[in-house]
């Protein structure tokens, strides 16, 4: 077959989700670390797709990832609040002055 | 050929933009970035014919996830914000750590022999296109069965109608339907003595109710307080 692989679509993926680990471990920024968790679950969903399209997975794939793309949508909107309270404790968005457990 | 060329670009430009958004020290540039990357994982999603879904990250990731991010940069924003930065060292380290992580899923990817697995995969063969395929073979039977002109004639109809729309990659009304209980893609074609193959609508209620919660705690939690100054309680 002519089209695209499997592996390059997973490699692909696996480049998404690395950054993204790579941001949550690194950034200061709480913000930053938000963006990176978006492009982990961006890198499992690709994955799903990917399945769906080449194995027999089928439609369980990409129902799968409309589960992923809600969920964290979702997720997203309950970790801004908490760094908006962050922001409101700390007067500041990095995440190392917080390291201290009380108040 | 054009499929390749497309997903080079598309790949390319989401691995980038995902690179950009680890590379850059700016809050609102990563923003940017993430919005081209997550566009191009949608792009993505189009050429592995998944319409629904490349529309759905559409419309809910960058027009939605993204935009709650760029007004959290907002309301966070301070002067401190622009001049966070990491030591070198911690970049290397960063960097070198990741390096090692790709190396492994890409060795963990490349020494699998995905089509020796699919082959061995359980229960159904019919991927999401081929259901088409099957209704394809219903209207075609229903045009060498049907025995007056009249019934030829609009068998036939609908059968050229049916191929001239059929493209893969429509995967709306089978989503839609497993959502509601129903597998289209596994229980048209079974024998009459077996178990239906289970839909997606417990898990649709379950993520229904989530969506619920969420957008109740995140009010919550948002919502107007007094100010606090530093050092004293806050009523979280």
């Amino acid at each position: 077959m002519d089209s695209v692989g499997l592996e390059a679509y997973l490699i692909v993926a696996a480049i998404l989700f690395v950054c993204g680990v790579v941001c949550m471990a690194t950034k200061r920024n709480g913000i930053g670390v938000l963006m990176g968790v978006e492009l982990v679950l961006n890198g499992a969903n690709v994955n799903f797709v990917a399945f769906s399209r080449y194995t027999p997975l089928g439609l369980d794939g990409q129902a799968t990832a409309l589960f992923v793309i809600v969920l964290a949508a979702a997720e997203a909107a309950v970790a801004l609040a908490i760094a908006l309270n962050y922001y409101n404790n700390y007067q500041t968005i990095d995440v190392d002055r917080g390291n201290e457990l009380q108040g | 050929m054009t499929e390749q060329l497309l997903f080079w670009v598309f790949a390319i430009l989401s691995c980038g933009g995902a690179v950009a958004v680890v590379a850059n020290q700016n809050v609102v540039r990563m923003a940017f970035w993430l919005v081209v990357s997550l566009g191009s994982v949608a792009a993505l999603f189009f050429l592995l014919h998944a319409d629904f879904i490349g529309a759905a990250q559409l419309l809910i990731y960058v027009g939605g996830t993204v935009v709650l991010l760029v007004f959290g940069v907002m309301l966070t924003a301070s002067g401190h914000t622009i001049r966070i930065q990491a030591s070198s060292a911690e970049t290397l380290l960063g960097a070198g750590v990741g390096l090692l992580l790709l190396c492994v899923l890409v060795f963990a990817v490349g020494g699998v022999d995905w089509v020796a697995i699919s082959g061995r995969m359980p229960a159904t063969d019919m991927s999401a296109e081929s259901a088409d395929d099957l209704m394809g073979r219903n209207l075609q039977e229903r045009v060498t069965n049907s025995r007056t002109p009249q019934a030829t004639a609009a068998a036939s109809d609908s059968q050229s109608r049916f191929e001239a729309r059929r493209q893969s990659g429509r995967t709306v009304r089978q989503l839609g339907l497993s959502f509601f209980g129903l597998r289209p893609d596994r229980n048209l074609n079974q024998s009459a003595g077996e178990a239906l193959a289970p839909g997606f609508l417990l898990p649709f209620e379950i993520v229904s109710i989530h969506l619920l919660v969420v957008l109740i705690g995140a009010a919550y939690l948002a919502r107007a307080k007094r100010r606090v100054t530093s050092g004293s309680g806050t009523d979280l």
